[in-house]
């Protein structure tokens, strides 16, 4: 438990690069772990902060979401796309 | 005849030879229901067609009004149609006017339809355990339809309110007419190639005709095949064609679809969100109380511990000790007093001094030596006498 969660502490990725989905995923994690105490002060503090962050991005990327539309025109491969925009917005 | 007429008079002319011939007047005819359409005036038009031929129908608001609450057409349907023969001047179209429809029992297409179902439902496509559920926040949502429809527009405009954060990637395909099914078969090949985590294939509303693309057997086993969920969205409500029963979901209406496939809204999440925020927040709340408890209660534990408190402590046993045991002294002088007083009684009892105070006296010579014997002194002696209350020197005479 113990070592995963040092490396996990080691390779936190900064709360602006997450996509919405880890944001939100680790920010449940958190709100568990904070839950079932067993944690000292300054861990739960720490978390608290980082969960804080989460929060943030989570709040952020909602407010600033803007639905991406691709076009996908196959040829046979790997295929092209091209951004989509409908005439009625 | 060397008269030239024009159209209009042509038209006329060839409208009332049609109504003049009581042949052509309430006429019944069988054929199956073709490109039914209910206008906004309230009119039904259609077509009645059989395997060689067709022709153009018309129910007018009133009766059609009338014929809803007994039997409402349905495309594909084979029916008995009475009414008159006439012409529409303005086209130069014959058509019947029809007056009442009736069921004739299912229709060819209807009879494929049915077939088909049949076929791909033994084999077990359309089995409950085969449904996939939705993905409940979609990363990417493919998206099988008609660039240019308005399938997609309502969906898109659902999609960008519901849940923004997604990506949709559009395979373009007909939907309609011979072609379409093969090509909706490879717009979903081609989907496949980049993963979507939902899929949607869509249609807008249209006669039972222009849905049949998506009752085609290819169409179904590619839908069947399709790694990913497909929700299908094609026509109207009460359309229901064979993609429908392969499907993972069926959605009446495209935009159902979108909404299908966006169970969770943004604004579920912002909820979502508020609420985890809050729980995070409660929480450090009683953990920060909590620890302060602790802390409280370990400060007390470790005054507990000091130095001082133990010193303190020894100090506290000693003087207790020392009270128990000046109490203990206490008692035991006054027994030994007790015990001193019964001893002076006791020798008060048996003093000489006792005897004195009966009369007797007691004589001693100057050194102290009691006198026992009359011919121990001699006259002159200086002799000491002692009484009950004091003594006196006397002479021997």
């Amino acid at each position: 438990m113990s070592p995963r969660s040092k490396s996990k502490t080691k390779t936190l990725a900064a709360a602006d690069e997450l996509s919405f989905e880890q944001a939100f995923e680790e920010l449940e994690q958190i709100v568990r772990r904070l839950e079932a105490g067993q944690l000292s002060l300054d861990d739960s503090l720490a978390l608290f902060e980082r969960g804080q962050l989460l929060a943030a991005r989570c709040g952020g990327l909602l407010e600033t979401a803007e639905l991406k539309i691709k076009k996908l025109i196959p040829n046979g491969l790997g295929d092209d796309f091209e951004d989509f925009e409908d005439t009625e917005t | 005849m060397d008269e030239t007429w024009s159209v209009s008079e042509l038209n006329r002319y060839v409208r009332q030879a049609l109504e003049q011939d009581y042949r052509l007047q309430g006429v019944r005819v069988t054929g199956e229901i073709s490109g039914f359409r209910v206008y906004p005036s309230g009119h039904w038009y259609f077509t009645l067609k059989d395997a060689g031929a067709q022709v153009n129908c018309v129910m007018w608001r009133g009766r059609a009004e009338a014929q809803r609450s007994r039997y409402l057409p349905r495309e594909g349907e084979a029916v008995e149609a009475q009414g008159n023969i006439t012409l529409y001047e303005v086209r130069g179209q014959y058509q019947l006017d029809v007056a009442w429809l009736q069921p004739l029992g299912e229709g060819e297409l209807y009879r494929e339809f049915l077939r088909l179902k049949g076929k791909l439902e033994a084999e077990g496509l359309f089995a409950p355990e085969r449904k996939r559920p939705l993905p409940l926040q979609p990363r990417v949502i493919g998206l099988v339809t008609s660039p240019a429809g308005a399938a997609l527009r309502d969906i898109l405009n659902i999609l960008r309110r519901r849940f923004p954060l997604a990506h949709v990637l559009l395979s373009p395909t007909p939907v309609q007419g011979d072609e379409a099914p093969p090509q909706i078969v490879a717009a979903l090949a081609a989907l496949a190639r980049h993963q979507p985590d939902v899929i949607i294939l869509a249609r807008g509303g249209g006669a039972l005709e222009d849905l049949w693309a998506f009752n085609d057997e290819r169409v179904a086993r590619a839908i069947a095949a399709a790694r990913a969920p497909v929700i299908s969205g094609i026509g109207h409500e009460t359309d229901f064609t064979i993609a429908d029963f392969v499907a993972d979901v069926r959605a009446p209406t495209p935009s159902a679809a979108a909404e299908l496939v966006t169970a969770i809204s943004v604004e579920d999440l912002r909820a979502d969100l508020d609420l985890l925020a809050a729980r995070m927040a409660e929480t450090l709340l009683e953990t920060t109380q909590y620890k302060r408890l602790t802390l409280a209660e370990l400060q007390a534990q470790l005054k507990g511990l000091s130095p001082q408190a133990q010193l303190r402590n020894a100090r506290q046993r000693a003087e207790h000790l020392s009270a128990r045991a000046a109490t203990a002294m206490g008692h035991r002088l006054a027994l030994e007093r007790e015990r001193w007083q019964g001893w002076v009684q006791a020798l008060n009892e048996v003093s000489p001094l006792a005897v004195l105070e009966r009369g007797y006296a007691i004589v001693n010579r100057p050194e102290g030596a009691i006198v026992r014997r009359a011919k121990d002194v001699k006259p002159g002696d200086p002799l000491r006498v002692r009484v009950s209350e004091g003594e006196f020197g006397v002479h021997v005479g």
